[in-house]
């Protein structure tokens, strides 16, 4: 591993040991209103600066990325499942099922993936369980098209015509054989999506359909601290730069996997 | 070669078939009622059920869906619940400040993103390179609400070069189509950057430095030429995504597109609004693709378009 992946990892695993760690590293209460601290800049007591209510905003950035990390994780994982099973099912089958499928993960990609976002996150009840099903409505797609494609190339090689051979059933031709094959593939899909799920999540939670106040999260933050941008412009600047390391991060990672397994999937 | 071009526009109608009735589905199953967020809490029911059946909304789902169709074939989109304007006028009208704003972001990032992943590609390992990688990736990962807010923020209101939003002419678009053009560079650039080194690599090319060829020429003959080809597609691409950056982008600066439009549509739960907008970007993100299509078909004579198979 070159150096500069170790620091990546490194900055990686410190990002999600913080948030995860939150209440060793502030002592603030990130939902605590103090009525004679509003507004104040970065100061030593407060590093990252006081919001509208005298929150303390270091800790609302911290405890705001716990949710955000975890929502995009979860919805990365619920793509890559959906993906994973349109994906096998399509390309072992074939014929009208491939079909209905592969005109299903055209509809979804031709379609504008935030705004399919945001009308799912209307439907639900605003909050993470219906953010993290929006980004995976939007995100499964993607995965569908690789791994059908994928099986599409393994299908017909010897060790699955082997197995068959031996009478193996469907489903275990499937998840015994096509499924393990699939999955590095999948995991570096899923590497290379994270940092934009991050992304999409704070859009949705900017737009004020994810996590619900006063609980804190990074897109909400922001949409927050937007009316004050002039007058008290840390409280849009540090929850963005948590954003943006937070997905530069993720992208790196997602880099050093694909290159370090020397697949193409984009 | 114009029968393939005829089969690509006819898949145009499932399509948008498909994406209306999506759409459709979303709303006919969101909790809100059209009627009870127009006239309010107060009025009473009878008030309320005359609405609903002015709206269409009080039948069934298949027979409002079919109704919309049918609508759509006669080239209309219904008309607005709150401004009572014909949608598919408010949308032509919309449609050339979105476009507007598209093609200026697009100017910003194709010739920079290009040059940038030269840069990088023929310098492949040294510092330029890895500067012009990571401010690639930065650009990937900066959500374009809260870069939009930093530009509006240091240019508008400290340095007041501009204003900070509306909708206008050429001093209103700069920050914006700055906002938009962020992410496609970075994309274009690292595109750019892994095509130009591959092509670099190539027996033609080792070919026509050996027989003498400035390297100025070879990069501007030999090398651009095949290296545009892949950045052609994800530009393309990209410019059918602006609609997704423009929900976000033409929110912020307040500037009069259907990516706002279709925003407020939304929180107001303008039915019609929302089915138009969509459809207006779904429409065009279909065409585009087919833009690049034909793009490639003149840039790379190797592409024979009734080959291609989808």
């Amino acid at each position: 591993m070159k150096s500069g992946d170790k620091v990546v990892i490194c900055i990686l695993v410190l990002v999600v040991a913080v948030t995860a760690a939150a209440p060793l590293i502030t002592s603030h209460d990130p939902l605590a209103i103090d009525l004679d601290a509003v507004r104040q800049p970065p100061s030593i007591h407060h590093p990252f600066g006081t919001d509208t209510k005298g929150r303390d905003i270091l800790a609302r950035v911290l405890y705001g990325g716990r949710i955000s990390i975890s929502v995009s994780v979860i919805a990365a994982i619920l793509s890559m499942s959906i993906g994973l099973f349109v994906g096998l099912v399509a390309g072992w089958f074939g014929g009208k099922i491939d079909t209905f499928f592969t005109a299903l993960i055209d509809l979804v990609l031709a379609f504008p993936s935030l705004l399919l976002a945001i009308g799912i996150s209307m439907v639900m009840p605003p909050g993470i369980y219906t953010v993290m099903i929006a980004i995976a409505a939007v995100g499964w797609a993607s995965f569908a098209r690789i791994i059908r494609g994928y099986v599409l190339t393994v299908k017909d090689m010897a060790y699955v015509e082997a197995a068959r051979a031996v009478g193996c059933s469907t489903s275990r031709i499937i998840l015994r054989h096509l499924l393990p094959q699939c999955m590095p593939v999948a995991m570096v899909m899923m590497g290379l999506k994270l940092g934009g799920f991050i992304i999409t999540e704070a859009s949705l939670s900017f737009l004020g359909l994810g996590q619900q106040p006063p609980a804190p999260s990074w897109g909400s933050m922001i949409s927050a601290g937007r009316a004050h941008l002039f007058s008290e412009p840390w409280m849009v600047m540090f929850p963005g730069l948590a954003i943006v390391v937070t997905a530069l991060c993720f992208n790196l990672a997602g880099d050093i996997v694909r290159d370090r397994y020397g697949l193409r999937v984009n | 070669m114009y029968r393939y071009f005829l089969r690509r526009l006819l898949y145009l109608v499932p399509i948008v078939v498909g994406i209306t009735f999506l759409t459709f589905l979303l709303t006919y199953i969101l909790p809100g009622d059209p009627a009870l967020s127009l006239v309010g809490e107060r009025a009473g029911p009878e008030v309320i059920e005359k609405i609903r059946r002015d709206m269409g909304v009080d039948r069934p789902f298949l027979v409002q869906y079919l109704g919309y169709l049918k609508m759509m074939s006669q080239g209309r989109m219904g008309m607005s619940y709150f401004t009572r304007r014909d949608v598919f006028s408010d949308i032509l009208q919309k449609f050339p400040n979105t476009l507007k704003l598209a093609l200026a972001a697009m100017t910003i990032a194709l010739p920079v993103g290009i040059i940038l992943g030269f840069i990088s590609a023929e310098r492949r390992g040294r510092i330029m390179d890895r500067v012009v990688s990571s401010v690639s990736v930065v650009g990937l990962s900066i959500p374009v609400f809260w870069s939009g807010l930093i530009i509006m923020f240091v240019f508008a209101l400290e340095l007041r070069l501009v204003p900070p939003s509306g909708t206008g002419g050429i001093r209103f678009m700069v920050l914006p189509a700055i906002t938009l053009a962020l992410p496609a560079m970075a994309t274009i650039a690292r595109i750019t950057r892994a095509s130009a080194i591959e092509v670099y690599e190539m027996p033609f090319i080792t070919a026509a430095r050996s027989k003498g060829l400035r390297e100025r020429t070879l990069r501007m003959v030999h090398v651009f030429r095949n290296v545009v080809i892949p950045v052609v597609t994800v530009a393309g691409l990209d410019f059918g995504s602006y609609l997704n950056g423009s929900v976000l982008t033409e929110t912020i600066f307040g500037w009069d597109g259907i990516g706002r439009y279709t925003m407020e549509g939304i929180i107001r739960r303008d039915y019609p609004v929302v089915m138009g907008g969509i459809v207006a970007g779904t429409v065009v993100f279909v065409l585009i693709n087919l833009l690049v299509d034909i793009a490639y078909h003149f840039l790379d004579p190797r592409v024979r378009l009734h080959e291609v198979r989808r």
